[in-house]
C-alpha cells in the first residue's frame, strides 16, 4: 500500500486495528520519505533506522492483544527533548556528541503510549530563533517552497509533519516556536497552557515561558497527543493534574460562542494575512459564533518585555554549559546564543535588575490582566500567527531586532501563560501556507480544539504530494 | 544606552572576537533602545508575576527512588579521576 505516511494518526490507528497494514508499513513509509526529502530539506538531525525494530515489536504486541493509544505510530522529536541513548544536541555545537542518560517525561509518556521514534528534528540552536536558520547544523527549508524559511524554532518538527515524514512531532514554544512554524507549514500546532505539559528533560530556554507542545496534521490528532502528554509530573512543580479527555468536545457545534477579534492590530500585518484572518472570522460567524472586537492595550509592549525576560532566563539556563560534566566548552556557542546570553547577563547584572527584569515582570502582569479582562467578554480570541508570510532564507539573519519582531502576535500568549492553537488558514502566492491562531483562557485546550475542529471542517486539507 | 561587550562577555564567561565585539555592540544597543519603550508605562505600584497559573506550595513526597548510577552520571565527560569529574583548580597554589 502506498502513501501510508500521508494518513492522519486517527486514520493510521483505525487501519492498524483493522489489520489493513502494520506499524512496519507505516514506519517504512516515513523512513523512506525522510531518506527522499531530508538531503534537501534538512528536517532531521538524527534518523533512527532502528525504528523498524520498534515497529516490529509494536506489531507483535498488537497481535497479542495489547492496547495502547499510539501503538505503532511513527513520530519525531525536536532535538531539544532528551532521549536516553539517542544523541540530543539542541542543534548546538556545544552538545554535538551529547547522549542523554534518561528520557524527558514527555518522551517517556509517548513511548509508554506505544509511539515509534523515527528521529530527532532540526531547530534553531537552543530554540533561539523564528526561522530555523540558527541551527549549527544548517537551516531547515520550507517543503512547500524550498527558497523560503519554515519558521522556527521548531523548524524540523513542523516540516517533518507537513511533508509526511512523521505523523506527529514534539515542539517547544517560548515565544511562538510551535505556532509560527505550524503556520508556515500548513500543519496544526499546539502551545498548551504553561504547566499543562511537563518540561522535565526538555533542555531549558526561558523557564517561566517554556511550553511543551506538538505538531499534527489535524486538530483531532493534536487532542489525541495532548491526552498522552498532559498532566502532573512530580519532576516539574509547575505541572497540574489534567483528568480531561481532550477529544470530548470535538464535533460539538460552536453556535453562540463569542470570539474576540483584534481588528485594530490587523493593520500591522501583511495584506494577505489580514485578509485570510478576516476570512476565518467570517467562517466562524457562518458557524454561528459571534465575533466581538476586543482590545489588549498592553500588547504593544509584549515584545520589549519578552526580549528582557527571555534572554535573562536564557543567560541563567545556559550558564550550566561549562564543558565539565558534559558537552563542549563555552567557546562553541553560536552567535545568537552569545547575543542572548550577553543581553540577559546585562539586564540581570548589578544595578540593572529592577530597571529591566523586574520592570518586565510587572508588564507581564499587565498583559495577563488584559487577557483576563478579554476572557470575561469572549470565550476565545482569533489572531494572525505571524505578521508576515514566510520570508526567504537569509532575509533577516543580519537584523536580530527585525527577526525578533516576527514574534509580535505570539509572545503575548507566552507572557500570559495561555494556550494557543495554530491552524492552517490557506495558501498565498509562491505556494506558501499561512495559519491563524486561537487563544483561550488558562487550561481551555478543549474549547480551542472544539473551535479548531469546526473550522477545519469548513475547508479541505491540502496534503503535501511530493 | 552604552553596551560594554567586553565586560559583559567576561561576566558571562564568553570569548568574543574583536569583529564580534563591534557587531554585538551595535545590535545589543539597538535592542536596548527598543526595550526602553517599557518606560512609557508607570509600574511603580505594579506587581511582578512569578507563577502565571497561580500554583502555590507544590510539593512531592521526599522518598528515595532509583537515580543515575555513577557510571551513567560520568558518561558525558572526557575528564574523570577516580570516578569523579575532573575540573581545573580554582585556587592559586600559594
Amino acid at each position: 500500500m502506498s502513501d501510508l505516511n500521508k494518513l492522519t494518526i486517527k486514520q493510521a490507528l483505525d487501519g492498524l486495528k483493522k489489520g489493513d497494514f502494520t506499524s512496519i508499513d507505516l514506519t517504512t513509509a516515513c523512513l523512506a520519505q525522510i531518506e527522499r526529502l531530508n538531503p534537501e530539506i534538512n528536517a532531521f538531525i538524527t534518523v533512527r533506522h532502528e525504528a523498524i525494530e520498534d515497529a516490529k515489536k509494536a506489531d507483535e504486541s498488537r497481535k497479542n492483544g495489547v492496547e495502547k493509544p499510539l501503538l505503532g505510530i511513527p513520530i519525531a522529536l525536536k532535538d531539544i527533548f532528551m532521549t536516553e541513548g539517542i544523541k540530543t544536541t539542541a542543534t548546538s555545537n556545544i552538545l554535538k556528541d551529547y547522549i542523554p542518560q534518561y528520557d524527558a517525561s514527555v518522551v517517556k509518556n509517548l513511548k509508554t503510549a506505544g509511539a515509534i521514534i523515527v528521529g530527532k528534528t532540526n531547530m534553531d540552536a537552543w530554540a533561539h530563533g523564528s526561522s530555523g536558520e540558527n541551527s549549527d547544523f544548517g537551516p531547515t527549508r520550507n517543503p512547500w517552497n524550498t527558497k523560503y524559511v519554515p519558521g522556527g524554532s521548531s523548524s524540523g518538527s513542523a516540516v517533518s509533519v507537513a511533508s509526511n515524514m512523521a505523523f506527529a512531532a514534539t515542539g517547544t514554544d517560548t515565544g511562538g516556536s510551535i505556532r509560527l512554524p505550524a503556520s508556515f507549514n500548513n500543519v496544526v500546532g499546539l502551545k498548551p497552557t504553561y504547566g499543562l505539559v511537563s518540561r522535565y528533560g526538555v533542555i531549558a530556554m526561558a523557564s517561566s515561558l517554556d511550553s511543551i507542545g506538538h505538531f499534527t496534521k489535524t486538530v483531532e490528532d493534536s487532542a489525541i497527543i495532548l491526552n498522552i502528554t498532559a498532566g502532573r509530573d512530580e519532576f516539574d512543580a509547575t505541572t497540574k493534574n489534567s483528568p480531561e479527555d481532550y477529544t470530548k468536545d470535538l464535533g460539538k457545534d460552536i453556535k453562540g460562542l463569542k470570539i474576540g477579534s483584534l481588528k485594530k492590530y490587523l493593520n500591522g500585518a501583511d495584506e494577505n494575512i489580514k485578509k485570510l484572518t478576516l476570512d476565518v472570522e467570517e467562517k466562524l460567524q457562518k458557524l454561528g459564533a459571534e465575533i466581538i472586537d476586543i482590545d489588549l492595550p498592553h500588547s504593544e509592549y509584549a515584545i520589549a518585555a519578552y526580549y528582557i525576560i527571555q534572554p535573562a532566563e536564557v543567560s541563567s539556563n545556559l550558564a550550566r554549559y561549562d564543558g565539565i560534566r558534559f558537552g563542549e566548552e563555552r567557546s562553541h556557542f553560536g552567535e545568537e546564543a552569545k547575543r542572548r546570553i550577553m543581553l540577559g547577563t546585562f539586564t540581570l547584572s548589578s544595578g540593572y535588575y529592577d530597571a529591566y527584569y523586574k520592570k518586565a515582570m510587572k508588564i507581564k502582569t499587565l498583559i495577563k490582566q488584559d487577557f483576563d479582562k478579554a476572557f470575561e467578554k469572549v470565550d476565545a480570541i482569533i489572531s494572525p500567527v505571524s505578521p508576515t508570510p514566510p520570508w526567504k532564507l537569509g532575509e533577516k539573519v543580519n537584523d536580530p531586532l527585525k527577526m525578533y519582531l516576527s514574534d509580535i502576535f505570539t509572545v503575548t500568549a507566552n507572557l500570559a501563560g495561555i494556550p494557543g492553537l495554530s491552524i492552517p488558514a490557506g495558501f498565498i502566492k509562491d505556494n506558501l501556507p499561512i495559519g491563524i491562531q486561537l487563544l483561550g483562557a488558562h487550561f481551555s485546550e478543549s474549547l480551542l480544539f472544539q473551535i479548531g475542529y469546526a473550522l477545519e471542517k469548513t475547508q479541505e486539507r491540502r496534503n503535501f504530494n511530493i | 544606552m552604552k553596551f560594554d561587550v567586553k565586560h559583559i562577555a567576561k561576566l558571562a564567561n564568553l570569548t568574543i572576537s574583536s569583529d564580534e565585539e563591534k557587531k554585538f555592540e551595535t545590535q545589543l544597543e539597538g535592542i536596548l533602545t527598543y526595550v526602553e519603550k517599557l518606560n512609557e508605562i508607570d509600574t511603580e505600584n505594579g506587581q511582578a508575576i512569578n507563577q502565571i497559573t497561580g500554583l502555590e506550595n507544590v510539593t512531592r513526597d521526599d522518598t528515595t527512588a532509583p537515580s543515575l548510577t555513577q557510571e551513567a552520571a560520568l558518561s558525558g565527560t572526557k575528564n574523570t579521576h577516580n570516578g569523579f569529574f575532573k575540573v581545573k583548580g580554582i585556587l592559586d597554589n600559594e
